[in-house]
């Protein structure tokens, strides 16, 4: 089985910060704005190197994303920043009316998803937002595992003509990703082959997910691993060839399992081939303060989990 | 340049022109839409620097937004007899299939429009940062917006006067449609807003007068004033008094007609009171 190496825990919005400020060299398209958290966002070196192309809107989610409408019409290419929570849940008919159903090229970042933002609590951990954003016509939602990958993906999606939704955290993880890896929108990635169960895992869980196909593959059970950084639109073919391979999936996300990852592989899979599925996923509920791992592990959001739930979806096979 | 009869008639024809819209599909609103018949007309003939061909980003002209998107009735009238789209597309207002959806949308393509709006309050956003771009791009046009008085209840407004003032956009002329009207009644009634003027002006942006906003020749006027004081460090806004439903004597004087069509009477009776002047589409 393929292993991969932790160069170093990271953050992934720091690979969002060194993403943006490459872009600020490289496009001068690219514009930035931000709701007051430009130092939690990472945004500092793109606000210093380019004021002329840096918008503080303070405290003002919703004009945010309204201006970043506005500043398409006119060729720029605007990247929002804000904790997930409030670039989707509290701005979204702004999202829906001006950037979706607009067509506007705005690519809305977002940081401190999910349950990993730790000691805030349930008003900012959002586990809704891949579900807001992946339901919008034309939204490209997007999770990135690594620092790696998440300056990778944001650097593409400058490239990519449409809306895009990119979603990262706050606490340092693993970093296993090549550093000068190309990132490819809507390319699921294989991390590992295996052939008695495929794990398809997208975000902080991707990680989890190789080190529950290690511990697997000391039982005997050979995991496939896959990591699904782009939720919309689905890597179907990806999804279907491992899953006619292995027979089930378990699918492992920092969402809820209502309108995450997983409902859009039990889509796939039920109209192409059927087959036993396992929800690694909060259970329809809020978070609470405590630290990201005692959270993840409260919630069941970690390599133990998945592990349990591979052996419980491989037996359904049967 | 018109003259202000040839203005007058462009109107008369647009009232025209949104009464039959609202009537054949029994649905709209008129209302807002007469009440701003003036002023769009003005604003695309003889206000606003634009070119003939649409293009999405815009560089190198005016812009406008219209943010309160049910009176998209007039907005169409207007765009397709500036010559934006075909005139006889209006007859496909509201229908299966339409470009004219019934609020604007860039969805279907449709010439002339930059965002959809509908759900109210979020296009002095969009406005505002059309203008940051417009700055960024050193291209010295205006961006022209249009809100209506009750839309001013969204929060979101609130946000987009704060930042414009803030930020010295002045590159931006907002104009408020105050004909004291909302669905549920007067805006007074419904939810008292207080002294707009002195709100804007609290807020830091230069504020523009016109009283008498279904005249051509205040229009004119004002809008004028309006485009003198951009470019000088504050956002300008205008506030345009009009009559819902101007032009169509039983509309007037009444909210009741903001979302309601005329029946063929009533269509009838509205259509006498606009003769036709450069032909129905």
């Amino acid at each position: 089985m393929k292993t991969y190496t932790n160069t170093g825990n990271k953050d992934t919005r720091s690979g969002f910060g060194a993403g943006l400020t490459e872009l600020g060299q490289t496009n001068d398209k690219v514009v930035a704005l931000c709701a007051d958290l430009i130092g939690s966002l990472k945004m500092d070196d793109f606000k210093k190197n380019h004021p002329e192309r840096f918008f503080q809107v303070g405290i003002a989610e919703a004009n945010m994303i309204g201006m970043a409408a506005g500043l398409t019409i006119g060729g720029k290419i605007p990247f929002t920043g804000t904790f997930a929570n409030f670039s989707t849940g509290r701005v979204y008919d702004q999202i829906r009316q001006s950037v979706a159903y607009s067509d506007k090229n705005v690519k809305i970042c977002a940081s401190h998803a999910g349950l990993t933002l730790g000691e805030d609590g349930a008003t900012h951990q959002i586990l809704e937002d891949i579900g807001l954003m992946k339901m919008l016509p034309g939204m490209t939602v997007i999770n990135t595992c690594d620092y790696n990958q998440t300056k990778a993906a944001t650097i593409a999606i400058a490239e990519h003509k449409g809306p895009v939704y990119l979603r990262f955290g706050r606490p340092s993880v693993p970093n296993f990703t090549p550093e000068d890896q190309k990132f490819e929108i809507g390319k699921a990635l294989q991390l590992t082959e295996g052939t008695d169960v495929t794990i398809m895992a997208t975000g902080h869980l991707v990680w989890e997910a190789l080190e529950a196909a290690k511990a697997l593959l000391e039982k005997g059970i050979s995991a496939e691993v896959i990591d699904i950084h782009t939720i919309k639109p689905l890597d179907d073919d990806a999804i279907l060839k491992s899953v006619k391979k292995t027979g089930c999936v378990v699918t492992a996300e920092e969402h809820n399992y209502l309108g995450g990852l997983g409902e859009s592989v039990a889509r796939v899979l039920s109209l192409n081939h059927p087959a036993p599925q396992e929800f690694v996923a909060t259970k329809d509920t809020f978070g609470e303060s405590g630290t990201p791992a005692q959270l993840m592990d409260k919630y069941g959001l970690n390599s133990a989990s998945i592990i349990e739930a591979a052996q419980k979806v491989i037996e359904r096979k049967k | 340049m018109s003259n202000t009869q040839q203005l007058e008639d462009l109107t008369t024809q647009v009232r025209r022109d949104i009464l039959r819209m609202v009537h054949k599909v029994n649905s709209g609103h008129p209302g807002g839409s007469l009440g701003c018949a003036e002023f769009m007309v003005v604003l695309y003939n003889e206000i606003m620097d634009r070119k003939d061909t649409f293009d999405m980003d815009g560089i190198g002209e005016d812009l406008f937004f219209l943010s309160n998107g049910h009176i998209s009735p007039v907005f169409y009238s207007v765009l397709a007899r500036a010559g934006y789209f075909p005139i006889e597309e209006l007859s496909t207002f509201r229908l299966i299939n339409s470009r004219l959806q019934g609020h604007p949308t860039t969805h279907e393509g449709l010439p002339g429009i930059r965002v959809a709006s509908g759900s109210l309050g979020q296009g002095m956003s969009v406005a505002i940062g059309a203008a940051q771009a417009k700055k960024l791009n050193n291209d010295a046009h205006i961006i022209y917006s249009l809100h209506g008085d009750g839309e001013l209840q969204e929060g979101q407004n609130w946000e987009a006067i704060m930042y414009a003032a803030g930020n010295n956009v002045d590159n931006l002329i907002s104009t408020i449609d105050l004909n004291g009207q909302q669905i549920d009644g007067p805006t007074d009634v419904v939810l008292p807003m207080g002294n707009i003027k002195e709100k804007f002006e609290a807020f830091g942006w230069t504020v523009v007068e016109i009283n008498q906003g279904n005249n051509i020749e205040e229009i004119l006027k004002g809008m004028a004033v309006a485009k003198s004081k951009s470019g000088k460090g504050k956002p300008v806004c205008v506030l345009l008094k009009t009559m819902m439903g101007n032009g169509v004597d039983f509309m007037m004087h009444t909210h009741a007609w903001h979302g309601k069509a005329p029946n063929d009477d009533q269509l009838a009776i509205g259509l006498e009171q606009n003769p036709e002047t450069l032909g129905d589409y």
